[in-house]
């Protein structure tokens, strides 16, 4: 434990000193980097400590902060939660040291590295926190410094209303957070975790748990309250963004279980919520992500993609608890930890070769990338890698948990009724979403880094050196490794979930073996998958040894003047698709009307605005606005009435109370 | 015990590319021609293993890699699957999954190989081939749920291994409409009338065959075999809800299960020269038919 605090204390630190260094760039960065870097290894030690011993260390101190207590713990599900965000924050400081290069002598490189470094620690005092009053307070120190990393370009319009919108949004879902506490707190002496439980059938449980959905599906981006994640993430620096969508929005995810495990026996219905958003998050989210034409944006509703997988992992595990079905439960819950850790690899990974892409290029346009594998080897190989990955392809990690939560799915298809119906729909959503993240990530590796340059941008392109690269190469030994060893870690995960599913961790650890030995074969399988393709490489090498290899232009069927212009770009990949599912997209298109023979210019363009973005929210705002402006007559600036105003309230306060 | 699974699988890999043989005899004879030998695509790849290579300037590695990933994934899928309603060479619980994902990582190479080359042509390909398989791939896995609850198994060699006359008694019409998915499924996988048409390459609507238009020698060879294996194994799926295990001793079911390929090959055939293909815009409906069709047999199921 006093390692754990020791590394906070040396992230916020050397936070400060990064922030005191503020006259020499390179200085504030080595100091904000060499800081996360030492800190998260610190941390990583420390988690050995708990796995290894099985040991949960907590403190407890008294705090002068009304109702606090400065009560921290790590027990298993901590500490899974907290090795993500150890081993990201370090590789994304790493990174971030490389990318915020770019940005010496014209940004306040100090004061970002500040924040990073407080980011980092609140992300992982969320995790720590056993108090109510700690972990709001923590959560918004992550809060309002990840406003300020989205806000590093904020001169750009646009990225200040995307900092905006992040505010206002993340506001929200604390208020909801406040509510649950609140209710949690209804019959425990104080805001500790250890004293809160609602038992029985209060109703105040669901409202807890709806209240929770909300205020942490916020911060995860579960639609419809994912609105700003497509915002905020494309407008922060690569390696911010890296670190809130590999493990930032995953802390909602952390919020939700850690108050299911207060709730007691879930309702099913809670289940059936659950896998309901989590389907419509997942498919629509994907959708979403495949007509768009930003990388990073691309990127971010992929994240959304993800999230609704989670959550459909764990509303299986919810369900499964609320019918006394454990082994669907433990499973459920397994699937999705698994995943968030899993989605923190490959993501983390994909966002900062964005980032990489971005640095070397100018832009983030796809339809104006190409040919880039051959300039940024590295990079396009470690892309790839994660897209394999995030398309849930074997023998990658991101097949593991899916197959997973296919497994729990297959389980209980032969059951009665409403389970039955559930897990197929479960099945075919997850078939779809796999089958857009193809289409999706497919189009993003092959228009960015196959093919010819569609622009000048591309021409200066190359690697960008070791500090962006080994992140990189990390995060993509982590998604081989992860997905042919991921029969090894299931059963840490399995005695970290225990807690949520109600079961006593040996049972846990008992349920999660039955699935070892399908993911074992799943690692032969994988294995064997990579000796055939080496053996099929090596029968071609053998057989074109001493044979002429001769290169040409690309088979053109006969036309004599090719350019990289006429190749295929991604929007008219993705075209097709964007214009079968029009009803949900609404994709706007602007010109491209050809009139007479030769047309000398003609101009395209698409953009797919969120629908919830557009036919929720902006409603909302204006219908928010527009009672705020009915009210302004109250506001009229005269310090009299003001005075008045106290006065009134002060008297029907001393009313009441009498 | 292996050996008989080792020697199905064997089976299954050498006669794969006679399929095709059929399918185009069957296609010569409607149109009134003689036809290519049957074992027209042994020669060809035996042809192509010879040649020499000839890559784009534009290509990268990933153009060399995608037919050897594809050939790869599809016999790994092809080792899951049952032949003549005997155990397939691996089974697991679940291993359905590994079998479709494993054909979504072939399509997922040879997609990104289309990309490669830069060609406007293979690029809209590749574009209808990730758009059809939105369609596909539920409706595939929905008939396998609707199998896999008939059988109360989780596993491919599992659910097919159920003697066929207890499937078709108690779930006939849920199999029929099943087998209606099935099929549709089949035909667009392999590039087949009415959704696909493997006979010319430079048509602006073909999907599967201008997405390899620029592979040559060993590359091409590597993907037809895998095209061969795909419709193997896709095929012994449809003929698999008719088998059920053991009935007449090993070496007649194999004879028996085989002549039923070679008769869906002559089906596919009869289908390839009467129907035309259907147009793109259409394809998209069709594939729905058998999502719906599964989606039906699903809650026949449910009763």
């Amino acid at each position: 434990m006093s390692i754990t605090l020791l590394s906070l204390g040396i992230l916020i630190a050397s936070g400060c000193l990064a922030f005191a260094l503020n006259r020499s760039d390179r200085l504030s960065g080595y100091a904000g980097s060499g800081g996360v870097i030492i800190a998260c290894v610190c941390g990583l030690l420390s988690l050995v400590m708990v796995f290894k011993f099985s040991a949960s260390a907590s403190l407890n101190l008294p705090w002068h902060v009304p109702y606090g207590s400065f009560s921290v713990s790590i027990d298993k599900l901590s500490a899974l939660f907290l090795a993500v965000v150890y081993i990201l924050s370090a590789l994304s400081a790493l990174y971030g040291l490389g990318y915020l290069r770019h940005y010496h002598g014209k940004k306040n490189i100090g004061s970002s590295w500040l924040c990073f470094n407080i980011l980092v620690a609140g992300m992982a005092t969320v995790i720590i926190a056993r108090n109510a009053v700690l972990f709001l307070m923590a959560w918004e120190m992550m809060s309002i410094s990840s406003f300020f990393l989205v806000l590093f370009e904020g001169e750009n319009r646009q990225t200040a209303h995307a900092g905006l919108m992040y505010l206002i949004a993340s506001g929200i879902g604390t208020f909801f957070l406040f509510t649950v506490f609140i209710l949690l707190a209804q019959n425990a002496a104080s805001f500790d975790f250890a004293g809160f439980g609602i038992k029985g059938n209060d109703p105040a449980r669901s409202a807890a748990f709806i209240c929770a959905l909300i205020g942490f599906g916020t911060k995860a981006g579960i639609m419809p309250m994912h609105v700003w994640l497509p915002e905020a993430h494309p407008a922060a620096p690569s390696h911010v963004s890296a670190l809130m969508s590999a493990v930032m929005i995953k802390t909602g995810i952390y919020g939700l279980l850690r108050i299911l495990t207060f709730l007691g026996m879930p309702c099913p219905w809670w289940g059936y919520l659950l896998i309901g958003i989590g389907i419509i998050t997942a498919v629509l989210g994907i959708l979403f992500a495949l007509a768009q034409h930003d990388l990073k944006r691309l990127l971010a509703y992929s994240s959304i993609e993800n999230i609704g997988i989670i959550t459909i992992a764990i509303g299986i595990g919810v369900l499964g608890v609320g019918i006394n079905n454990y082994d669907l439960a433990v499973i459920g819950f397994c699937a999705g930890v698994l995943h968030v850790i899993n989605h923190a690899f490959f993501k983390g990974m994909l966002f900062l070769s964005a980032g990489s892409v971005y640095y070397q290029t100018g832009t983030r346009e796809i339809d104006l990338l190409g040919g880039l594998l051959k300039k940024m080897p590295v990079t396009g190989v470690c892309f790839l890698i994660g897209s394999i990955a995030i398309c849930g392809l074997p023998p990658l990690n991101g097949f593991i948990s899916e197959f997973l939560i296919y497994l729990a799915c297959f389980r209980n298809v032969s059951a009665n009724g409403v389970t039955a119906v559930i897990s197929m729909s479960v099945i075919v959503s997850l078939a779809l979403a796999g089958a857009f993240a193809l289409a999706c990530f497919s189009k993003a590796f092959g228009i960015i880094f196959l093919g010819q340059p569609r622009s000048d941008y591309c021409y200066k392109a190359c690697e960008a050196g070791v500090r962006m690269g080994m992140p990189l190469v990390f995060l993509a030994a982590a998604c081989v490794i992860s997905g042919i060893c991921a029969a090894y870690i299931m059963p840490f995960i399995g005695s970290a979930v225990s807690a949520v599913a109600g079961t006593p961790s040996a049972e846990a650890v008992e349920i999660i073996s039955s699935v070892n030995s399908p993911l074992i074969y799943v690692a032969i399988m994988g294995v064997s998958f990579c000796a055939l393709i080496a053996l099929i490489a090596l029968f071609r090498g053998l057989l074109l040894n001493r044979r002429a290899v001769e290169y040409g232009p690309t088979w053109d069927c006969g036309y004599a003047f090719p350019s990289a212009r006429m190749q295929y770009t991604g929007s008219s990949f993705s075209q097709p698709l964007i214009d079968f599912f029009k009803g949900i997209l609404r994709a706007r298109k602007k010109g491209a009307r050809v009139t007479g023979y030769f047309p000398d210019r003609l101009s395209f363009e698409t953009h797919t605005d969120d629908i919830f973005a557009e036919s929720i929210f902006r409603p909302m705002q204006a219908a928010v606005h527009a009672l705020a402006g009915r009210l302004a007559w109250f506001q009229h600036g005269r310090l009299q009435s003001y005075i008045l105003y106290i006065f009134i309230a002060l008297i029907i306060l001393f009313m009441w109370k009498l | 015990m292996m050996k008989t699974e080792i020697a199905q699988f064997a089976l299954s890999l050498i006669i794969s590319p006679f399929l095709f043989g059929v399918v185009n005899r069957t296609k010569a004879i409607f149109a009134g021609r003689r036809g290519a030998p049957f074992l027209q695509l042994y020669y060809d790849i035996f042809k192509l293993l010879k040649k020499s290579a000839v890559y784009s300037t534009t290509t990268t590695p990933v153009f060399i890699a995608a037919p050897i990933i594809s050939l790869g994934a599809v016999i790994v899928a092809l080792s899951l699957v049952p032949f003549a309603g005997y155990r397939s060479l691996v089974s697991f619980e679940n291993d359905l999954i590994l079998f479709i994902y494993m054909l979504a990582l072939s399509r997922f190479f040879i997609v990104i190989a289309a990309l490669d080359t830069g060609s406007s042509f293979e690029g809209m390909g590749a574009s209808r081939e990730v758009q059809f398989a939105v369609f596909a791939e539920p409706a595939l896995f929905l008939s396998l749920v609707a199998l896999a609850r008939a059988a109360g198994q989780m596993s491919v060699s599992d659910i097919f291994s159920r003697s066929a006359f207890s499937l078709w008694s108690s779930y006939g019409p849920m199999v029929f409409l099943v087998l209606g998915a099935f099929f549709i499924v089949f035909l667009a996988e392999n590039s087949r009338i009415p959704v696909d048409d493997p006979n010319t390459h430079l048509e602006l609507t073909m999907i599967h065959e201008v997405m390899v238009l620029d592979h040559g020698g060993i590359d091409l060879a590597y993907t037809l075999y895998a095209a061969a294996i795909k419709f193997w194994l896709l095929g012994s799926l449809l003929i698999g809800v008719f088998f059920g295990p053991q009935t007449f001793g090993w070496g007649i079911d194999c004879v028996i299960f085989v002549v039923s390929m070679v008769v869906l090959a002559c089906i596919v055939g009869i289908v390839e020269s009467t129907f035309a293909r259907l147009r793109l815009l259409k394809v998209p409906h069709f594939l729905i038919v058998a999502l719906a069709l599964s989606v039906v047999a699903v809650i026949l199921t449910l009763r």
